[in-house]
C-alpha cells in the first residue's frame, strides 16, 4: 500500500537550496498579548485593557484595511500548538529556519510600541518588545537576531532604548517603520540616527507603520492593494526626506535598510533626486554630494517582495544599477506574500551575485561571522 | 496509470477535504457538495502547499461596484499568495503572463469575462466506486 | 543630441497669468469686488515659486513679470525653434488651492475664458486645457460641458495632488462627461495642499515637494486602475503630465503583483495593469528622469514595453532641459515621429478640428 493518510500536510520542503542564507525579514509573533507582561511593568498591564494601544488609526483593533489573508499571513503557518502564524519558534523552524538553511534570520517585530500615540506606552512596550525577542528568540536558537524596536516619535527615549542594547550581540539593527508623525529625515528622528551610529547598528525602515498622514498625497484610497502599493510611495517620500534634510551628511557612519518596500524604484527615484537637485541645490547647502551617491553608499535593500517582471533581463538590469553588493535576500515569513528562497531569483546569475543576494551582503552589514 | 483506492465515500463528507501521498506526490482529494475533484498539492506559481488554501467563490464584475459571485466553493484560494484556482479545471484566474513558453493546456470556461492565465494546477482523476474513492494515477 | 522634427505637437505649455487682477474681466460684478474689497492676493501655488530655478529656464526668464507670461516669448522660446504644429496650455495657476467650491468655480470660469482671448485666439497653433473646479462634481461638469463646444479645448485638466484619490468614484461624472465629449483627463504635477504634499507627511523644503510629484502620480495610477475608471470608460485617455515616467516599469511590476494576489479586491480590473496603462494612460516627455547616457534611457524604453506611452512636451518655461535638447539622447528616428506627433494624435482627437467658437 503506497498511499498514506494523514491530517494535515507537512511543511512545504524546500525545493531548491541547499546552501545557507540570510533571511533579513522573518516577523515574529506573540502567542497571546500576555506574553509580553513579564517585561512589562504593571501599570501598563491595567491601563492596555482599559484604553488599548491607541494608535495612529480608528480601529481599536485590526487594520482598517482588512488584509489579504488572516493575519497578513499563509495560513498554512500555524503553529501546531496553536497561536496565531509566527508564534512558535519551534514550528518557525521546522518550517522555515530548518528546511531552507537559515544561517541569519533578523527579526523585525512590527506588532510593538511603534505608531501609537502615548509615548510612556510606546516607550514601555518597545523596551518590553526588546526583551521578549531575547528570551522568547534570540537566546534559544543563536540563527535568530533582534532588532531594537524603539518609541520612534519620541528621539530621546528612542535613542536611550537604543544605548541600552548597544553592544548586545542578541541585536543586529534598529527597527523603524516607514510611516510616522513625519517625514522621516525631520530633526525630531535624529537622536535615534545618532545613537545607531554610535551603537555601529544599521537601521531598518519597514514598511508600513501609522502616523496620521493619509497613504496617499490626495488623501485615503479604497482598497488594500492601494495600500500595499502604496507603500513603495511612502518609502520613496521617506527616502527622500532622509537624503534632502542631510541624515546621511550629518550621520556619515550611518547605514540604513529598506525593507519589504520593494527596491526596483530606487533607480528611477535616485536620478529624479539627482536631476532636481542640480537645479536646487541652492535650497539645501547641507548636502555634500549628490543625492544618488548618498543612497548608494548608505542604503541596502531587501528583497521581498521581490521585484517580478516579465522579462528577467529587466530584473538584472535593475539590479546593477543598485548594485548586487546592496541586496538583502528576505522572505517575510510568516506574511503571505512570502517570497519562497529556490523561487526567488531567476537563473542566469553569477555564483558570486548569487552568494551576496543570498548570504554575504548579510552576513558582512549585520556584522555576522 | 494506477488506480488507488484513497478512502470509503463516508469518511470524506461534503465540505472536506483529505490529504495524501502517492507515490510521494502531494495530493489532496475534496468533496465539494457531493463532487470529488483531486489536486497536486503544489501551487505551480511558488511551490506552496495549494490545497490547504480556503474555498470561495470567483468573484467577476461587469461594472466596477457590481460583483458576480459564482462558482461557489468551487475557487482554491492559494494559502501564500492569494492565487485563485479552479478546483475543476485547475484554471488560475489573473493574468502572470510569465513562464509563457510553458504550454499548459487552457480550457475555456463561458460565463465568465475573466482573463485567464497560462498558470494551471494539476488536477487529478477521481471516481466513486462501490462506495470507495478512487484516484487514478 | 536627438533631433526634433517639424509638426510636432507640444503637449505641455504654460501660460502664465500675471496677477489675480488679470481675470478680473473675466469675472461676475460679484466676484470682481470680493477680490479687490478683500484683497485677495495672487494664487501663486508653492508647487512652483515664480523664482525657483525649475519654474523657468534661466534663458527664458524674462526681465520682468512671470516666466511664461507672454505669448511672444513663449512663441519665440517654444513654439518656433521647435517647429511645433500644436501647443497644448495647461494653465497651472492656483485656483485649485481656494476651498470654497463657489470661488473655485468663478476662478476656473475666468481663467478658462481668459486662455481661450488672450492665447488661443492669438495663435492658431495654441489648444487648451479646461481648468475644473474638482470641489464640486456639478460644478466641474457644468464648467466642461460649457467651454467643450470650443473644440480648441482638446483636455481637462486635474492636478496630481488633491482632495481625495483620483479613482474614487465621486469624480466620475468628469470622466464620463470627458470621454463623452472626445477630451482627455490631464492630470499634471501640483497639488492643492489639502493634503501633506507626500504620503508621510510634510517635508521641509521645496525640492522635497518636486521629488515627490512621481510618488503622487503613482498613487493616482493605482487608484484610477483598482478603482475601474478605465471598464467604466474604456474609451477615456489620461495623461499623466509633468510626470516623470521611468518610475512606470517598477511600478507596474509591483501592482501586478499584488494583483494577482487579491484580485477577488476589485474583480472589475480583469486586465493586468499593463494593458490598462497601454490602452487609457500616456505621460509627457519632460522631465526626463534618466541619466544622459541613450544607452539607459533605450533600456528604460524597453521595460516600458511600449513606445506608444510618451507626448512629447518641452514644459515650458519650466527649466527640464537646456538648448534645443528637448529629446533625449539616443531615440530612434521612429521612436521621435511616434512620441512628437503620431502619439499625441491618436491621444487628443480634437487636435485637428479646425473650427473654432460657434
Amino acid at each position: 500500500m503506497n498511499v498514506q493518510l494523514r491530517d494535515r500536510p507537512q511543511a512545504a520542503a524546500s525545493t531548491g537550496i541547499k546552501t545557507a542564507i540570510a533571511d533579513c525579514d522573518i516577523h515574529p509573533a506573540r502567542a497571546t498579548n500576555d506574553e509580553l507582561h513579564p517585561f512589562l511593568a504593571k501599570r501598563w498591564h491595567a491601563h492596555l485593557e482599559t484604553f488599548g494601544v491607541h494608535p495612529y488609526q480608528g480601529m481599536m483593533g485590526g487594520p482598517p484595511y482588512p488584509k489579504a489573508q488572516p493575519n497578513a499571513s499563509r495560513r498554512d503557518a500555524y503553529p501546531p500548538e496553536g497561536g496565531p502564524q509566527g508564534s512558535s519558534l519551534s514550528f518557525m523552524q521546522k518550517q522555515l529556519l530548518d528546511p531552507n538553511n537559515v544561517a541569519l534570520g533578523v527579526l523585525n517585530p512590527l506588532n510593538t510600541g511603534q505608531g501609537i500615540r502615548n509615548q510612556d506606552l510606546a516607550a514601555a512596550i518597545c523596551s518590553a518588545i526588546n526583551d521578549w525577542q531575547i528570551e522568547k528568540w534570540t537566546s534559544k536558537d543563536s540563527r535568530l537576531k533582534g532588532s531594537v524596536v524603539v518609541a520612534n516619535e519620541d528621539g530621546v527615549s528612542a535613542a536611550a532604548e537604543i544605548r541600552r542594547r548597544a553592544g548586545d550581540k542578541n541585536f543586529v539593527q534598529v527597527l523603524l517603520l516607514s510611516r510616522n508623525v513625519e517625514p522621516l529625515g525631520q530633526r525630531r528622528y535624529w537622536p535615534i540616527y545618532e545613537a545607531a551610529q554610535e551603537a555601529g547598528l544599521p537601521v531598518g525602515v519597514h514598511a508600513f507603520g501609522f502616523g496620521g498622514n493619509p497613504i496617499t498625497a490626495s488623501g485615503w484610497p479604497s482598497y488594500y492593494i492601494e495600500e500595499m502599493v502604496g507603500h513603495s510611495q511612502c518609502q520613496q517620500s521617506a527616502l527622500a526626506s532622509l537624503v534632502l534634510e542631510g541624515v546621511f551628511a550629518r550621520f556619515p557612519k550611518l547605514k540604513m535598510v529598506m525593507v519589504e518596500a520593494g527596491f526596483g524604484w530606487a533607480p528611477s527615484l535616485a536620478w529624479r533626486l539627482d536631476k532636481v537637485f542640480s537645479k536646487l541645490h541652492a535650497e539645501v547647502p547641507h548636502l555634500k554630494r549628490k543625492p544618488s551617491e548618498y543612497i548608494r553608499d548608505h542604503i541596502w535593500w531587501t528583497t521581498q517582495p521581490m521585484e517580478d517582471p516579465e522579462s528577467r533581463d529587466h530584473l538584472f538590469q535593475v539590479i546593477e544599477w543598485i548594485g548586487w553588493d546592496k541586496l538583502l535576500f528576505a522572505t517575510d515569513y510568516p506574511h503571505w506574500d512570502y517570497d519562497e528562497p529556490s523561487r526567488v531569483l531567476p537563473a542566469g546569475v553569477s555564483d558570486a551575485n548569487r552568494q551576496a543576494f543570498y548570504l554575504d551582503n548579510a552576513k558582512q552589514l549585520y556584522g555576522i561571522g | 496509470m494506477a488506480r488507488h483506492v484513497i478512502a470509503p465515500v463516508d469518511e470524506l463528507p461534503p465540505g472536506s477535504r483529505k490529504f495524501l501521498e502517492i507515490d510521494g506526490r502531494p495530493i489532496a482529494i475534496f468533496n465539494v457538495k457531493g463532487e470529488f475533484f483531486g489536486l497536486l498539492n503544489r501551487c505551480p506559481h511558488q511551490g506552496a502547499a495549494l490545497c490547504e488554501g480556503p474555498l470561495i467563490g470567483l468573484a467577476s464584475s461587469s461594472d466596477p461596484g457590481e460583483i458576480e459571485y459564482t462558482k461557489l466553493g468551487e475557487i482554491l484560494r492559494c494559502p501564500w499568495h492569494g492565487w485563485e484556482f479552479d478546483i475543476r479545471t485547475g484554471q488560475s484566474y489573473c493574468d502572470p503572463r510569465r513562464f509563457r513558453v510553458r504550454a499548459y493546456p487552457v480550457n475555456v470556461e463561458p460565463g465568465t469575462n475573466l482573463v485567464k492565465g497560462p498558470y494551471v494546477a494539476e488536477t487529478i482523476k477521481v471516481a466513486v466506486e462501490s462506495d470507495y474513492v478512487v484516484v487514478e494515477l | 543630441m536627438t533631433s526634433p522634427i517639424a509638426g510636432g505637437v507640444d503637449c505641455d505649455l504654460h501660460p502664465a497669468v500675471p496677477h489675480l487682477t488679470s481675470l478680473l474681466p473675466y469675472m461676475s460684478d460679484y466676484w470682481r469686488d470680493q477680490v479687490t474689497t478683500r484683497g485677495m492676493t495672487d494664487l501663486v501655488s508653492q508647487s512652483y515659486p515664480t523664482n525657483s530655478p525649475i519654474s523657468a529656464r534661466p534663458d527664458w526668464r524674462p526681465a520682468q513679470g512671470k516666466p511664461g507670461s507672454s505669448l511672444a516669448d513663449l512663441q519665440r522660446q517654444a513654439l518656433d525653434p521647435f517647429g511645433t504644429a500644436y501647443g497644448i496650455c495647461n494653465p497651472l495657476y492656483g485656483v485649485q488651492m481656494v476651498f470654497s467650491e463657489d470661488m473655485a468655480n468663478a476662478f476656473c470660469r475666468a481663467l478658462n475664458d481668459w486662455l481661450v482671448k488672450e492665447w488661443l485666439d492669438k495663435d492658431d497653433r495654441l489648444r487648451g486645457s479646461i481648468v475644473i473646479p474638482a470641489q464640486s462634481i456639478e460644478k466641474a461638469v457644468a464648467e466642461i460641458e460649457r467651454c467643450a463646444a470650443d473644440k480648441r479645448f482638446v483636455q481637462v485638466l486635474m492636478l496630481v495632488m488633491g482632495d481625495m484619490p483620483l479613482g474614487k468614484r465621486h469624480y466620475w461624472p468628469i470622466y464620463a462627461a470627458a470621454e463623452r465629449l472626445g477630451l482627455p483627463i490631464g492630470i499634471h504635477a501640483g497639488s492643492a495642499y489639502h493634503n501633506p504634499p507626500t504620503s508621510v507627511g510634510w517635508g521641509s523644503y521645496h525640492i522635497e515637494d518636486y521629488v515627490a510629484q512621481a510618488q503622487a502620480f503613482q498613487t493616482q495610477l493605482t487608484s484610477l486602475i483598482v478603482e475601474g475608471v478605465f471598464a467604466r470608460h474604456p474609451n477615456l485617455k489620461m495623461v499623466m503630465l509633468e510626470s516623470g515616467f521611468t518610475w512606470l516599469p517598477p511600478f507596474l511590476w509591483r501592482l501586478h503583483k499584488f494583483w494577482r494576489g487579491v484580485r477577488m479586491e476589485t474583480p472589475w480590473v480583469d486586465r493586468a495593469p499593463l494593458e490598462i496603462v497601454r490602452s487609457n494612460i500616456r505621460f509627457s516627455l519632460q522631465p526626463v528622469d534618466a541619466p544622459p547616457e541613450g544607452d539607459t534611457l533605450n533600456r528604460l524604453f524597453d521595460h516600458m514595453q511600449s513606445d506608444e506611452l510618451i507626448l512629447f512636451s518641452t514644459d515650458y518655461p519650466h527649466w527640464q532641459f537646456d538648448g534645443d535638447e528637448v529629446l533625449p539622447n539616443g531615440l530612434s528616428t521612429d521612436l521621435v515621429r511616434k512620441i512628437m506627433i503620431d502619439n499625441p494624435h491618436a491621444t487628443y482627437p480634437r487636435l485637428t478640428v479646425k473650427e473654432t467658437t460657434p
